[in-house]
């Protein structure tokens, strides 16, 4: 699908087939959505994978430029870890995908790219995602001393402590959080499109047809 | 770099009268003039000599990544200008771009070249400050003084053009939240042609060239090519090191193509380099705001997409279903198709991605921001060894850093 104002990278094709060859049974899944190649890729291959990425003529991804996290914890295993790739000589962009959990580490690729130090580190704070590897796994985006990950999607957007100067003890205090006001957040969602509640008094009517599925941006008819 | 240490340290074994120094830490900031806004830096010392950096980011973080996936995609907007506030237009550019890929929305041509002129601006805004300051760091005074000058002007035309002279909140998915009056267009021509020019040369002519300046900056934390690629540099900082890699070029994005524009690379890959980059960089951007002014055609501002963009108020006067999308568009807002897409731009400072998930609602399911201060930042401790503790300022004036980017 295209619109004419995004970053107007190399074309896609044989990409998919290449990373295939150059991956092996390492690649789970490989997709095209909106125009970008996700790979997803076995976790404990993540970094053989990489290598194979960086190194491989014909994709050739030498930066690392960005490493993400996300949670979806309706999965099995919750936490997605994205990894965005640049080609500098071949002009391409790639995202490479890897699922875990918090109990299991995901391998390091420090070794490749040093920027991945910070990186993992970020998504190690943020979510608490293990990188088995990393030398130097401390938080680094929240306070000394933070408790949880606040990324997580079970995370409250108030946080759970509030800090303040105590003029009585002449130093910072951390207290638990107090809302002088209820946080106020309200549901906008169409009750005819997207919303997941049920309103009352639907309960009577079982054959009503529910929300219907949004529509994957692939599949928008313009 | 193990070069340089070896001249200063020797293996003669302390003699009567030496004084044996101990290794000893100090912190940099987090209050310091010099270390551009909240940075901790803890310094591992020999003497004078930086024998280890350990930067503590974090001191500004304001959790944006989370605010953002409690809002919908146009009350998430004004977070980004608050995320590197020395450049905000060029942080919306990246979200509304992505967005716009996500929905696979047409923009009106006016509208590129307004955003593509609006950019250039904003590059030009956040140079000043970072040229400025980095000449400060060093030493120099003047030049700083000068370049706020041209800063303050950029200002007066984002508040010309939006209202607000810092938080703009300008472009839209589908364009720019209004049209410019065709003063102000006139107004930064006259502006690109005479007063830009004549104070930016003036206030580079007395750096650039100077003796002191160029003691303080070259061959200073020289970054070799590899290095550069491997601790995922972008902007400036990678086109200091020799690699012409400029997305504005490379990926173009709106009206970038239609742009007759050099990219400046640097030779040795040192703190000159990457301050001399940034001043052509300048004078480049001038010459993509003259083609804009000449090239940019009349017609709308914003997609005529009314499911996406609001229509304008005195259509509302008259029309019911005008009325219906408004209402709609400010309280439910838009819904972007399920889909995640990474897009990254060109940045004053770098490569300024964004990786916004969506799962079909009106809300992001999870909007990263990829800042460039974040990597940049981390090569610190290996642009700094074996460097003079004096030497850290002009290193971290020559990378750019801006605390609301990087600790998000």
């Amino acid at each position: 699908m295209a619109n004419n104002t995004a970053p107007r990278y190399a074309s896609n094709d044989g990409v998919i087939e290449a990373a295939q060859a150059a991956l092996g049974d390492m690649l789970i899944d490989a997709r095209v959505h909106v125009g970008e190649i996700a790979l997803h890729v076995r976790r404990d291959d993540l970094a053989s994978a990489m290598m194979q990425l960086r190194d491989t003529e014909g994709l050739e991804y030498q930066q690392l430029m960005e490493i993400a996290g996300v949670d979806y914890p309706e999965r099995e295993e919750r936490f997605e870890v994205v990894y965005c790739l640049l080609s500098l000589t071949r002009n391409h962009r790639l995202r490479v995908h890897v699922s875990t959990d918090d109990a299991h580490p995901v391998p390091t690729v420090t070794s490749l790219w040093p920027v991945a130090g910070w990186l993992e580190r970020e998504v190690f704070d943020m979510y608490g995602v293990l990188f088995a590897g990393n030398t130097d796994l401390r938080r680094i985006l929240t306070d000394y001393g933070f408790r949880g990950h606040p990324q997580r999607k079970d995370f409250p957007l108030s946080g759970y402590v509030e800090m303040r100067y105590s003029e009585e003890h002449k130093r910072v205090v951390y207290e638990p959080v107090s809302l002088a006001q209820d946080f106020r957040t309200f549901d906008f969602m169409s009750p005819w499109e997207g919303a997941e509640y049920v309103l009352p008094g639907d309960e009577k009517a079982p054959q009503a047809p529910g929300a219907p599925t949004p529509l994957k941006a692939d599949e928008v008819k313009k | 770099m193990s070069d340089r240490l070896e001249t200063l340290v020797t293996d003669e074994k302390p003699s009567v009268g030496d004084v044996e120094i101990q290794n000893y830490t100090i912190n940099f900031g987090p209050q310091h003039p010099a270390a551009h806004g909240v940075l901790r830096l803890v310094l591992e010392l020999d003497g004078e000599i930086v024998e280890r950096v350990d930067p503590h980011v974090g001191l500004l973080h304001r959790g944006t990544e989370k605010l953002i996936e409690y809002k919908t995609y146009l009350q998430a907007l004004p977070y980004f200008d608050r995320l590197d506030y020395c450049s905000p237009m060029c942080m919306e550019h990246s979200y509304v771009l992505a967005i716009e890929r996500l929905l696979g929305l047409e923009v009106p041509l006016r509208a590129q070249y307004l955003r593509v002129l609006f950019a250039e601006i904003t590059r030009i805004s956040n140079h000043m400050l970072n040229l400025g300051s980095h000449v400060m760091d060093v030493g120099a005074m003047t030049p700083n003084l000068w370049l706020f000058e041209i800063r303050e002007d950029t200002l007066g035309f984002y508040e010309r053009a939006s209202g607000a002279r810092m938080h703009a909140a300008w472009f839209r998915p589908g364009g720019v939240h209004q049209d410019v009056p065709l003063k102000l267009l006139a107004d930064i021509g006259d502006w690109v042609d005479n007063r830009c020019p004549q104070l930016f040369e003036d206030a580079i002519s007395l750096v650039a060239d100077n003796r002191i300046f160029k003691q303080r900056n070259v061959d200073i934390a020289v970054v070799p090519k590899d290095d550069a690629v491997a601790w995922g540099f972008s902007g400036p900082m990678i086109r200091g090191s020799g690699i012409p890699w400029d997305i504005r070029k490379s990926q173009p994005y709106d009206v970038y193509d239609r742009m007759d524009f050099d990219v400046p690379v640097g030779t040795r890959g040192d703190c000159y380099d990457r301050f001399m980059v940034r001043v052509e960089e300048v004078r480049q951007s001038m010459r993509i705001i003259r083609q804009c002014l000449a090239q940019m055609p009349e017609g709308p501002i914003s997609s005529l997409d009314r499911k996406v963009v609001p229509p304008k108020r005195g259509e509302m006067k008259q029309s019911m279903e005008a009325l219906i999308h408004h209402f709609k568009l400010y309280t439910e807002g838009f819904h972007v198709p399920a889909g995640d897409i990474y897009v990254a731009t060109e940045s004053p400072k770098g490569e300024f991605g964004v990786y916004l998930v969506s799962d079909g609602t009106n809300k992001p399911y999870r909007c990263k921001i990829r800042p460039t201060a974040f990597s940049h930042l981390q090569a610190m401790d290996y642009m700094s060894r074996g460097h003079m503790l004096a030497d850290t300022t002009a290193i971290l004036g020559a990378m750019d850093i801006v605390f609301g980017e990087c600790d998000r």
